[in-house]
């Protein structure tokens, strides 16, 4: 499945876009309303963009009464980003919210990113609603894999993988900080390799479905996060230089993983593990075999002691059981 | 208007004074009203780089661009065939609805400055640059008085007109305060140019708002 990240598109503004994703995400929403933070907000670094837009959004209410009943003309699945700056602030908005899926932006202002304050969050937000909750995680934290496991055993449905980190550019001349709060988020190319190396531990940590999302440009890149560990993959930054991002990446994602023998992109769930985990050789032998002849050839799991992964989820990853998974879940 | 998005190939790179005037053929694109903009891809960056209209040949578009950074550097490093990702038309331009149009630009700032002078038959410009040299761009467009620093646009300003105004924000803070109904296109760092981002907010109405979808032009009450 593919998505917009959170905050890098506006289906209001560009509908055409909006459809042309499998389900949109709103831009965070938060209790108040937001104006953001002063100009500059946006800067271009070497490769990346650092953003201080500082979650601008007209506020829950303006956004249930206005916002919500024009995104949903637009006939494309909702996924609606919900913030806050305590637990109860995002359990009152989940508690309002029907026919959408919840991503829970766990890296907003004021909000202690630890583990037991994100399961906090989401064991609030669990008890308010019953809607499919998704834990976005930034990967600027000590251990994100940690965080992973804090908030599935909280009750969440998935992860969201990664947010922004943190990064200062100067201007050449002035030697001044470019962005009006000096410090923004980073995202784009630059964040790509984070992003992957947070899905990567997540995926061993978890059996929860995973956006993967952090400088995605490409088909390649979609497939390397899948790989990885990722379900479903988002699109940021991407989509300032390129509208047209979601049908192309899709449609390069389909000739790059029929090119390695997928005959489904989600087929090559997990795949970059398979290397990692097989201890013996014979495991080995049979994971080369899968790769080079494709999902179609099923690793019978208790033979090569894989276990079958828990999938109960819409997602498209299902297809992944036939693919040689590491020692999945907790230790 | 259709927005949309094509790579057009580039027809001619001139020098205007220290400026560029990049020449794409149109492709299927559509020029727009004069004030709206355009994202052109920078070869070799991640983000586009927004570009007002300058003219609109035949089958062409063109810009005028100032090199002052990497993006706009890269622009006007560009040759004939090349091949260059233009999103656009973008954006609210020009009221031309006007009685008697006075354009006033400053610097780059008079980059829309000649499309617009077409739409409206050539009415009088005063356009004010940094040096003589600069001062070459106002050949693009008829009927420009020029002044150079130190004088400023507003010091040969007449008043009784419906001025239509570009460039730097001093300017275009100087010209509201004495035309409180001119119309102003404004600047705004810009990652998407439609609606994406949320980078290019300012304030209009006391509110920060998108300049990408609110204008660039906006009347000077409102900005
Ligand atoms: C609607 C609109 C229309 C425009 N039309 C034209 C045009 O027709 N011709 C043209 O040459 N330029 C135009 N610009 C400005 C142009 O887009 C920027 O100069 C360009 O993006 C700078 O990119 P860069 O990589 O060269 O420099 P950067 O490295 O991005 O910037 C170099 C320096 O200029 C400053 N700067 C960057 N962007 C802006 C900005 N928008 N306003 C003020 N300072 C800025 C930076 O802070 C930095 O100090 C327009 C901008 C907007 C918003
Ligand atoms: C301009 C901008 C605004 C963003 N706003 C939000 C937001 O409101 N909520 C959120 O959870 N993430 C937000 N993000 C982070 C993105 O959703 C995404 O996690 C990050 O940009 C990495 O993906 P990318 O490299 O593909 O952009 C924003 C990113 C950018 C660039
Ligand atoms: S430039 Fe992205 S919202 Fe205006």
């Amino acid at each position: 499945m593919l998505l917009n990240a959170s905050g890098c598109l506006d289906a209001l503004a560009a509908p055409d876009v909006a459809r042309s994703l499998d389900a949109f995400v709103t831009k965070t929403v938060t209790p108040l309303p937001r104006g953001g933070n002063s100009p500059v907000r946006i800067a271009e670094t070497d490769v990346g963009m650092l953003n201080s837009i500082g979650l601008a959004n007209p506020g829950r209410d303006r956004f249930l009464a206005e916002t919500l009943p024009r995104l949903r003309e637009l006939g494309v699945p909702l996924w609606v980003s919900v913030g806050g700056f305590a637990a109860a602030e995002y359990a009152e908005t989940c508690a309002l919210l029907e026919d959408v899926t919840i991503e829970l932006n766990l890296s907003c202002p004021n909000v202690d990113e630890a583990p037991e304050s994100a399961a906090e969050i989401v064991a609030a937000c669990r008890a308010a609603t019953e809607l499919p909750l998704y834990a976005k995680l930034s990967p600027a934290t000590r251990d994100v894999a940690e965080t992973a496991r804090a908030v599935e055993d909280a009750g969440a449905d998935g992860l969201s993988l990664v947010n922004t980190i943190r990064g200062l550019t100067l201007d050449e001349h002035t030697l001044r900080p470019r962005l009006g709060t000096a410090v923004g988020g980073l995202s784009g190319p630059a964040l790509r390799p984070v992003a992957l190396a947070a899905v990567w531990a997540c995926y061993r940590a978890v059996s929860l479905p995973i956006v993967g999302m952090g400088g995605v440009a490409t088909g390649r890149d979609a497939l390397e996060l899948i790989a990885a560990g990722a379900t479903h993959v988002a699109l940021g930054t991407v989509l300032f230089a390129d509208p047209d991002a979601p049908a192309r990446v899709r449609r390069e994602l389909a000739a790059e993983a029929v090119a390695r023998g997928f005959a489904e992109p989600s087929h090559a769930r997990g795949v970059a593990h398979a290397e990692a985990r097989s201890l013996d050789a014979r495991s080995r032998v049979e994971v080369e075999k899968a790769l080079e002849f494709g999902p179609n050839l099923p690793l019978d799991p208790q033979d090569s002691g894989a276990s079958i992964p828990r999938r109960g989820d819409e997602d498209p990853g299902a297809g992944a059981g036939s693919i040689a998974r590491p020692a999945h879940g907790r230790p | 208007m259709v927005t949309r998005r094509a790579a057009l190939s580039v027809v001619g790179v001139e020098p205007v004074g220290p400026y560029t005037l990049l020449r794409v053929r149109r492709g299927g694109l559509e020029p727009g009203r004069p004030g709206q903009f355009f994202m052109l891809e920078a070869p070799g960056r991640l983000l586009p780089r927004p570009m007002s209209l300058c003219l609109a040949p035949p089958g062409e578009l063109a810009f005028l661009v100032d090199p002052i950074g990497p993006g706009t550097r890269a622009l006007c490093a560009l040759g004939p065939g090349d091949h260059l990702r233009v999103l656009g038309p973008l954006g609210n331009g020009f009221d031309l609805d006007v009685e008697r149009p006075l354009l006033v630009g400053g610097g780059i700032g008079i980059a829309p400055l000649p499309y617009l002078s077409q739409a409206l038959g050539g009415p009088p410009a005063i356009l004010g640059f940094r040096s003589p040299r600069h001062a070459e761009a106002a050949a693009l467009l008829p009927r420009a008085e020029v002044v150079v620093e130190p004088t400023y646009v507003t010091e040969a300003m007449p008043l009784d007109r419906d001025v239509l105004a570009c460039g730097p924000e001093p300017m275009l803070e100087a010209v509201r305060r004495l035309v409180p109904d001119a119309q102003l296109a404004w600047e705004a760092p810009m990652a998407c140019g439609y609606g994406a981002c949320y980078g290019c907010a300012v304030e209009i109405d006391g509110e920060l708002r998108r300049l990408c979808v609110e204008g660039p032009v906006l009347a000077a009450a409102r900005s």
